[in-house]
C-alpha cells in the first residue's frame, strides 16, 4: 500500500509543526517550572536547609567521664577501669533486625545468653538512638571480622568503653561494692544530662555511697555522622570531668589476709582504727567475683551464687546478724558498773546455774560445775555467765538498752557503709510493738549473756570494741580516708552524730578494759592460748552464740546438718591495750567456740597489722610494742 | 528488504551536500556533540555521587559504550524499517509482557524481567518505550491527520493495552513512559482540542478511582508522603527530606565538586541513581541546575527541529513523542528528587547509573538521527 499517496501532506506537516510549538512551549514552561523550583529551594530557602544539612551532619554526643579509681590506705588500686570493646547495635537504624542478628551470629560468637539479654533490653524503655550492647569484651580476630563485614550492617557498631574492674575481686567485692548497668529505677532517679553517655552506676558499697563523687562530670562533642549514625570525625570536643579518686582506709593487705583466715569457712572480720574510726578490713567469706556483675552477669552464674548454701552474695560482715553472746560481756560490765549494778569487788557464788527465784526455771552456765566465787574481773576472763545473769537483772532492761545503745547497737552507725543492718536491740516497747507481751525478767537474763532477742553485725560489734578502745570515744566507722586532689574529706562524709559515751568514774574505762586484757593474758583467760607469747598486750572477749533453729528443708543430709547447727565463734577485741591501733570483731559461723576458733583469728589479725605490716608504716607502733613489753 | 532499504539509503544523497563523515555514519553532529557533553558532565556527577567509587563510572561508561553502539545502529537504519516493523515489534512486545506477568522473574516485589534460555535476562516493557510511540504512529499516519475520533479511541487502546499490563508489574515508572510516549503520539497527530479539555477531565475524574482500585498501597504511600514528608520522616519520607535538603543547602554556587555532604555522609538515598539530580544541586547550586537544564533543553530543540523537519507523518509522530519522552524523564525525575512529585523510580536521562534506560534513550536518539539522516530530495 502506497504510503500518503491520498493525503495532505503539506497540511499535516503546518499542523505537526503547529502541534511542535504547542510543545516546546509546553516544554519551555515545565523547564522553566523546575528552575523555579530549584531556584526556591537553593536561593530562597537556602538557609533552611543549610540548617538542616548541618543538623544532620553534626550531632552533639554526649562524652562519659572516666570513673574515678578507688585506692586503699596504701595506693594500692582497688578498682580501676579497662577498654572493653562490645557490639552495638541502634534499633532505630537497623533495618532487619532478626536478620542482622543473625548475620552478627555468624561472626561472632552470640550466646543464647547475649541474645536474650539484647531482646530483654529492646523491650526496656531507653533513650531513642542510644545503642543496646549485644555482646561484651570482643576479641582482636572478632573485632577483624566485623570490620570486614560493617558496611553490610547497618546500626551496628563497635564501641569502645572503660568498664569498671576490680583487680582483687574476690577480696574486695563486700567492702567495695560495684557498679552495674543502670537499671529502670535509677533512670529515673539520676540526672539524666550527667548521665547521658554513662552505662554503669554504682550498686552497692562505696561505689553506691560515693556515686555522685566517682561519676565525674559528662563532657560534649559535636562529631560528624553520616546517616548511620556512624562517627566520622570530631569537630569540637568539651572534656569531661573526671570522677575524683577515692583512697579508702582499708588496706588490702590485711583484707587478703582476713579472707585467708576464714578460707573454707563461712564468716566475717571486721578491723578498725579506732582513732579515726576506719574500717581496715570488711571481709565476708565466702566472696565472689564482682567484675562478673559489671557488664551483666550470666543468668547461669547468677543462679550458682544465689542458690548456693554459703550464701557468698550475702554481706556477713554488714547485712549478718548474729546473736552477739558473751561478746556483749564488755559492754555490759561498763554498763553494770556505771549504773551501779555491780563494782570492782562485788563477788557473787556461781553453782552452774542462776534462778530469778527459788523456784524458778534454772538458767545454766556454760560451765556446768559453775565458777564458784566471781567478782567482774574473772567473770569477764571466764565468761561467768551467772555473774551476767544476775547484774542484768539488777540493771533491768530499761538500763541495758539505754548503754547498748550508746554503743551502737540497734542502729546504723557508720558514716559511708551503704547496706548496713542495724542488727536488733531489744527493749520494752519493741516487745510490746512486735510480740505484743511484756518484757519480762527472763528476757534481761538472755540478754545478759547476748541471746535472746539481741542480734548485732560484725560491724556493730567492731565499733562497739572500738569505743572500748577509745575509752568513751565515737570515731564512727567509716571507708573514706581521702579525696584525691584538694577536696577536703569532710564535704561528702557524713558528720559523726553519737556523743562520747562519759562514764561517771572513767577510770571504769580502764578498769574494763583490764579485764578484757585478762582473757588474752590471765591465768584463765578464755583466750589466753591465743593471747600467749605476744610482744604487746591485747583486749578481747570471746563468744558463742547458739544457732538455735535453721531452715533445712531442701535435702537431708546428717553431716552436714549437724556442722550447720554448730554454735557460731565470735570474738571481739583490740591492741595493743595501752594504744589502741585495731579493734576487731570476728564471727566463724558453725565454728564452735570462740576461743578455739575466732581469737586465734583475730590474734594473727593483730600480729599481722602490729608487727608485719606497720613495721613498713611509721616505726610508731614499735615505741608501743616496747612500751607493752616492759608493763 | 531491510537491506536493500540500508543500500539504499546509503546510496543517497539527501541534502544534495557533499557527503561528508557526519551522513556517512548517519549521525547528526549537533545532537551528538550535546549529548557527548551531556554523557561526560554526567560521569563527573556521578563520580561524586556514587562516592568515588571509580568502578562505579567504569561500568556506566561501558554502559553508554554500548548504548553509542545501539544508538549507532539504530541510526543507519531507514525509517521505513521502524513503519514496516512497527505491528510485529508491537504484537512480540504484548506478547513479550504476557510473558513476563506469567513467568517473569523479579525483584523487590516486582516482576519485570524475562529469562529466556540463552539470552540475557531483559525487561521488554523498557523496549516498549520505543514500541508503543512506533506502533501509534505506524497506526496513526495511516489515516488522514488530524485523526477521526475512531482513530484516536483505538491510538489510545493501543497505549493502554500495554501500559496497564506493565502497571501489573508493577513498575510505574515505565507504564507512566510508555503511556506518555504512546499519548504524544496521538497529540502530535492532532487531536483536536476539545478531545484533549476532555480527556484531561476524564483523567482528574479517574484519578480518585485510580486510587481505590489500582494504586497499590505503596504507590499510595508515596503520593501521601509527597503531601507531608515529615509524616513519615525515617522511613518513606526519609528520601524526599534528604533530597530536598541537599538541594536546598547546595545554595547559587554549590558545595562544590565532591564536597556534598549530605551525599557523601550517606544521608541522601541512591544517590548515584535515581536522586543523582540532588548530588548534582548539592555541589554545583542553582548555577550547575541550569546549565544542566539548558542542555537538556538544547537536546529537546534540536530533537523538535529533526521532528519538523522529517518528511512524513510516521517519521515526524515518532521523532515527536520520543524526544517528548526523553523530556517526560527529566521531568519526573527533577520533579520528584525535588518534592514536586511522587517518588516513582525513573532515572535522570543519561546521567543516572544502571538500568537499562540508557540503551533504550540512545536507541532513541538512533532513531531520530536516522529519520534526520535519511531524508530524500523531494519536494518539500
Amino acid at each position: 500500500m502506497p504510503w500518503g499517496e491520498f493525503k495532505d501532506t503539506a497540511a499535516e506537516r503546518r499542523l505537526f509543526q503547529r502541534r511542535a510549538m504547542v510543545m516546546l512551549v509546553f516544554v519551555a514552561l515545565l523547564i522553566g517550572g523546575l528552575l523555579v523550583r530549584m531556584y526556591q529551594l537553593q536561593v530562597v530557602e537556602h538557609d533552611v536547609y543549610t540548617t538542616l544539612s548541618d543538623k544532620n551532619r553534626v550531632q552533639v554526643q554526649s562524652v562519659p567521664p572516666p570513673r574515678g579509681l578507688v585506692y586503699d590506705r596504701n595506693r594500692t588500686l582497688l578498682a580501676e577501669n579497662r577498654p572493653v570493646f562490645s557490639v552495638t547495635l541502634v534499633p532505630e537504624r537497623v533495618d532487619e533486625m532478626e536478620q542482622t542478628l543473625a548475620q552478627l551470629g555468624g561472626i561472632l560468637e552470640v550466646s543464647e545468653e547475649d541474645l536474650e539479654r539484647f531482646h530483654r533490653r529492646l523491650q526496656e524503655p531507653r533513650r531513642p538512638f542510644q545503642e543496646i550492647p549485644l555482646r561484651y569484651d570482643l576479641n582482636e580476630q572478632e573485632m577483624a571480622r566485623l570490620a570486614v563485614h560493617r558496611h553490610e550492617l547497618p546500626g551496628v557498631e563497635v564501641k569502645a568503653e572503660l568498664v569498671r574492674y576490680y583487680p582483687h575481686s574476690e577480696l574486695t567485692a563486700h567492702a567495695l561494692g560495684f557498679v552495674g548497668r543502670i537499671n529502670r529505677g535509677e533512670l529515673q532517679r539520676i540526672d539524666p544530662v550527667n548521665y547521658a553517655g554513662t552505662n554503669y552506676i554504682g550498686k552497692s558499697g562505696i561505689e553506691r555511697f560515693y556515686e555522685d563523687l566517682l561519676h565525674g562530670e559528662v563532657g560534649y562533642q559535636h562529631v560528624e555522622t553520616n546517616a548511620r549514625g556512624r562517627t566520622l570525625r570530631v569537630l569540637e570536643r568539651e572534656n569531661p570531668v573526671p570522677g575524683e579518686d577515692l583512697q579508702l582506709h582499708l588496706d588490702l593487705r590485711l583484707q587478703k589476709r582476713a579472707h585467708e583466715l576464714l578460707d573454707g569457712r563461712r564468716g566475717a572480720i571486721v578491723a578498725i582504727e579506732p582513732a579515726t574510726g576506719g574500717i581496715l578490713a570488711l571481709a565476708s567469706v565466702p566472696g565472689f567475683d564482682a567484675n562478673k556483675f559489671v557488664t551483666g552477669i550470666s543468668v547461669k552464674d547468677y543462679r550458682e551464687l544465689s542458690e548456693s548454701r554459703d550464701k557468698p552474695l550475702f554481706n556477713r560482715a554488714l547485712r549478718g546478724q548474729y546473736p552477739p553472746g558473751s561478746t556483749m560481756k564488755p559492754m555490759l560490765a561498763i554498763a553494770a558498773l556505771d549504773s551501779g549494778a555491780t563494782t570492782r569487788d562485788y563477788t557473787i557464788w556461781d553453782p552452774g546455774y542462776f534462778r530469778l527465784n527459788d523456784s524458778g526455771r534454772r538458767y545454766r552456765d556454760w560451765k556446768r560445775g559453775g565458777h564458784g566465787w566471781v567478782d567482774l574481773m574473772d567473770a569477764m576472763a571466764e565468761s561467768c555467765d551467772v555473774y551476767f545473769y544476775e547484774i542484768a537483772v539488777k540493771m533491768g532492761v530499761d538500763t541495758m538498752y539505754s548503754y547498748l545503745s550508746r554503743f551502737g547497737f540497734g542502729e546504723d552507725a557508720a558514716l559511708d557503709v551503704s547496706g548496713a543492718l542495724s542488727g536488733l536491740l531489744p527493749s520494752r516497747e519493741w516487745k510490746r510493738a512486735m510480740r505484743s507481751e511484756p518484757w519480762y525478767p527472763g528476757d534481761s537474763v538472755n540478754l545478759g549473756i547476748g541471746q535472746g532477742f539481741m542480734l548485732a553485725t560484725p560491724l556493730q560489734l567492731a565499733t562497739a570494741t572500738s569505743l572500748i578502745a577509745n575509752r568513751g570515744t565515737w570515731a564512727e566507722p567509716r571507708l573514706l580516708k581521702e579525696i584525691e586532689g584538694d577536696t577536703p574529706v569532710t564535704d561528702y562524709l557524713p558528720d559523726g552524730t553519737h556523743e562520747p559515751l562519759k562514764l561517771k568514774n572513767p577510770a571504769d574505762w580502764e578498769y574494763v578494759v583490764e579485764t578484757m586484757a585478762e582473757v588474752m593474758h590471765g591465768r584463765r583467760g578464755t583466750a589466753r592460748r591465743a593471747g600467749s607469747d605476744a610482744p604487746y598486750r591485747m583486749a578481747g572477749k570471746t563468744g558463742t552464740a547458739q544457732v538455735f533453729s535453721l531452715a533445712e528443708d531442701e535435702e537431708y543430709d546428717a553431716e552436714e546438718i549437724r556442722e550447720r547447727l554448730r554454735d557460731h565463734a565470735l570474738f571481739v577485741g583490740f591492741a595493743p591495750v595501752e594504744n589502741p591501733k585495731i579493734a576487731v570483731a570476728v564471727i566463724v559461723e558453725n565454728g564452735g567456740g570462740g576461743s578455739s576458733t575466732a581469737a586465734p583469728v583475730a590474734r594473727e589479725l593483730f600480729d599481722a597489722w602490729l608487727l608485719e605490716f606497720s613495721a613498713n608504716d611509721d616505726g610508731a607502733l614499735v615505741g608501743s610494742v616496747k612500751a607493752g613489753g616492759d608493763e | 528488504m531491510a537491506l536493500n532499504d540500508f543500500v539504499d539509503s546509503t546510496a543517497a544523497n539527501p541534502l544534495g551536500r557533499p557527503r561528508g563523515i557526519w551522513s556517512a555514519l548517519h549521525l547528526d553532529p549537533i545532537l551528538l556533540f550535546l549529548l557527548v557533553v551531556l554523557v561526560s558532565g554526567g560521569l563527573f556527577v556521578l563520580y561524586s555521587g556514587a562516592d568515588r567509587n571509580i568502578e562505579v563510572v567504569k561500568a556506566q561508561g561501558i554502559r553508554l559504550g554500548v548504548a553509542f553502539v545501539v544508538m549507532l545502529v539504530f541510526a543507519q537504519l531507514d525509517p521505513s524499517v521502524f513503519r514496516r516493523w512497527a505491528p510485529w515489534l508491537y504484537c512480540a512486545g504484548i506478547a513479550a509482557l504476557l510473558a513476563v506477568l506469567l513467568v517473569g522473574v523479579g525483584a523487590k516485589g516486582a516482576q519485570r524481567w524475562l529469562a529466556l534460555p540463552g539470552l540475557p535476562r531483559f525487561q521488554p516493557s523498557e523496549l516498549m518505550k520505543l514500541v508503543v510511540p512506533m506502533m501509534a504512529a505506524w497506526y496513526l499516519s495511516r489515516h488522514y491527520l488530524p485523526p477521526r475520533f475512531r482513530h484516536v479511541i483505538t491510538g489510545l487502546a493501543i497505549v493502554l493495552v500495554p501500559m496497564m499490563m506493565i502497571i501489573q508489574q508493577p513498575d510505574l515508572g515505565t507504564s507512566l513512559l510508555v503511556g506518555m510516549a504512546g499519548i504524544f503520539v496521538v497529540f502530535f497527530a492532532g487531536i483536536s482540542w476539545k478531545l484533549i479539555t476532555a480527556f484531561v477531565a476524564l483523567v482528574s475524574v479517574s484519578a480518585p478511582m485510580m486510587w481505590f482500585f489500582v494504586m497499590r498501597d505503596y504507590q499510595k504511600q508515596r503520593v501521601l508522603t509527597l503531601l507531608d514528608p515529615q509524616s513519615d520522616p525515617l522511613g518513606a519520607g526519609w528520601n524526599i527530606i534528604q533530597s530536598k535538603t541537599a538541594i536546598g543547602s547546595g545554595g547559587i554556587e554549590g558545595k562544590g565538586w565532591l564536597q556534598g555532604t549530605q551525599s557523601h555522609l550517606e544521608f541522601l538515598p541512591e544517590s548515584h541513581t535515581d536522586f543523582i539530580v540532588a548530588v548534582l544541586a548539592e555541589e554545583f547550586g542553582f548555577i550547575g541546575m541550569m546549565v544542566l537544564m539548558t542542555v537538556y533543553f538544547l537536546i529537546i530543540l534540536r530533537c523538535l527541529y529533526i521532528a519538523v523537519t522529517a518528511q512524513d507523518s510516521f517519521s515526524r509522530l515518532l521523532a515527536g513523542a520520543l524526544t517528548m519522552t526523553f523530556f517526560i524523564y527529566i521531568f519526573v525525575n527533577v520533579g520528584m528528587v525535588s518534592g514536586l512529585l511522587p517518588v516513582v523510580g525513573v532515572p535522570l536521562p543519561l546521567i543516572s547509573y544502571g538500568g537499562t534506560s540508557g540503551v533504550t534513550l540512545m536507541a532513541a536518539f538512533g532513531v531520530l538521527m536516522s529519520i534526520h539522516t535519511h531524508r530524500r530530495m523531494i519536494s518539500a
